[in-house]
């Protein structure tokens, strides 16, 4: 009485994320993606520069706006797709999800970095300074500093698989502790602008809300496209690793 | 007496009679309280009113000095290998080792905060709000950097980086208990942000255990 249960066959999910197939696939899009994201980015750095009116308040300086908010707005959305790769790499146990999720945790801190330098290029003329202890900004600042700590723990584990569960574990409780961290952050301190783009729709005219959302749409691209790249560069750095390892064993075994 | 107690009473036993660890870190507690009236000048009422905020921070490097070799030692000598095979589950034994550290680290700083009071001139009001508030906010201190040590336990190198991770998740703390302090002792005394820090400790003491578990996992293998 021994039956077999019919050997599950991967689905199309799995079988497209098998680090090998991956480098197959998406080498057909990288080229496609970088095109994209320079029109996009032609578009609406055009937009922001000659065709979006100066406001009467701030003036000339809120062009900075159309590089600061798309990043401000992709340092959370990195998060999310790092506390996603941890998911899978938890629980599937998944070598692309490590992969995304190393991948990940550098652009992150530089699009966090990019969104404070511009606010604080931005702070000093409307505000009249550089930077302020404001809510939303020293959280912005605290997910720098995790985006830093997670960069630094990768560097330090020499087995990549094994640290990818140990840093996923990290990352988790991370995702879990940014809303309580913006929380008490707002508690303790709020001087910033509410929301731009709430669940009642833009409080901005269109005139600034076009490049607006262009310039997100633009550096949104720009994170996929450098976190394809940086994806198939680390699946093949893991591959000239072992390719290097198993060369140094052989030689070994001849020797002994 | 069940697995869940015999390390709580390991723990506490091996501290006592190692000794050593708790007297540094309670040294390490008071000197910060020492160094920063010297950094700050003699004047009583700055003094008084940097008061909570330099327990705080005392309090919070503290607690992140003593977590680095939480579970180190217990990897190092196989404790750890042995207990992944236990008749307990792992974030069970997680959270009996964070028990057992509350009780050798954190409560032994809560008990020595009277000689930071004198020496800080702190009123009797504030001294009661920030015993309540690190009784309180301590177990979230150390659930969290629970969390920290037990990534640590992989890495060869991995004394610095702890402290590094957990400490911007240690803001929400330091902001509630410094808040709780001051509006309970001040005019128009709320509990606000003391229930928010009980909120967080409660959160973390929940869910640290399981994320401490699966990093020790990770680490034994």
């Amino acid at each position: 009485m021994t039956q077999t249960a019919p050997t599950k066959q991967p689905n199309w999910f799995s079988r497209l994320a098998h680090p090998g197939v991956y480098l197959n696939w998406s080498a057909y899009l990288v080229v496609p993606l970088i095109i994209a994201t320079i029109i996009t980015f032609g578009i609406g750095l055009w937009f922001a520069f000659f065709n979006s009116p100066a406001d009467y308040q701030m003036g000339e300086t809120v062009r900075i706006m159309y590089i600061h908010v798309p990043n401000a707005w992709l340092s959370q959305m990195v998060y999310a797709v790092m506390a996603v790769s941890a998911i899978g790499s938890l629980v599937w146990r998944h070598p692309l999800a490590d992969v995304s999720m190393k991948a990940a945790a550098p652009l992150g801190a530089a699009f966090t970095a990019i969104a404070l330098f511009t606010g604080a290029l931005w702070g000093r003329p409307t505000w009249g300074t550089f930077w302020e202890w404001d809510g939303r900004m020293t959280s912005t600042l605290i997910l720098f500093l995790m985006y830093v700590g997670l960069v630094a723990l990768w560097s330090t584990f020499n087995d990549q698989s094994k640290g990818a569960r140990t840093i996923a574990v990290f990352t988790l409780v991370g995702a879990i502790n940014i809303p309580i961290i913006k929380f008490s952050v707002d508690w303790w301190n709020t001087l910033h602008q509410p929301s731009i783009i709430s669940t009642e729709g833009l409080s901005m005219p269109a005139s600034i809300a076009t490049p607006l959302l262009i310039m997100m749409l633009a550096f949104t691209l720009l994170f996929f496209t450098l976190h394809m790249v940086a994806m198939r560069s680390e699946i093949l750095r893991r591959r000239a690793n072992n390719l290097e390892r198993r060369h140094i064993a052989q030689k070994m075994d001849v020797t002994s | 007496m069940n697995g869940f107690t015999t390390i709580i009473m390991q723990d506490i036993k091996l501290a006592i009679r190692t000794g050593g660890s708790t007297i540094t870190l309670l040294t390490f507690y008071i000197s910060i309280g020492v160094i920063m009236p010297i950094a700050i000048g003699p004047d009583k009422q700055l003094l008084a009113f940097l008061a909570p905020a330099i327990v705080w921070i005392a309090a919070l490097l503290s607690t992140l000095l003593g977590l680095e070799r939480l579970f180190v030692a217990d990897h190092e000598d196989g404790t750890l290998l042995v207990l992944t095979h236990a008749d307990i589950s792992m974030p069970a034994i997680a959270l009996a080792k964070l028990i057992a550290h509350w009780l050798i680290t954190a409560l032994p700083l809560i008990l020595a905060t009277p000689v930071l009071a004198v020496m800080l001139f702190m009123d009797w009001p504030t001294f009661v709000a920030i015993i309540l508030a690190l009784l309180l906010g301590s177990p979230a201190l150390i659930a969290l950097g629970g969390v920290g040590a037990a990534i640590a336990v992989t890495l060869k190198r991995g004394g610095v980086i702890a402290p590094i991770l957990i400490m911007p998740l240690a803001v929400p703390i330091l902001i509630f208990g410094i808040s709780a302090t001051s509006s309970l002792a001040g005019p128009g005394a709320s509990n606000a942000a003391l229930l928010f820090l009980s909120a967080f400790s409660l959160l973390s003491v929940a869910f640290a255990p399981f994320a401490i578990a699966l990093a020790l996992r990770t680490a034994a293998e």
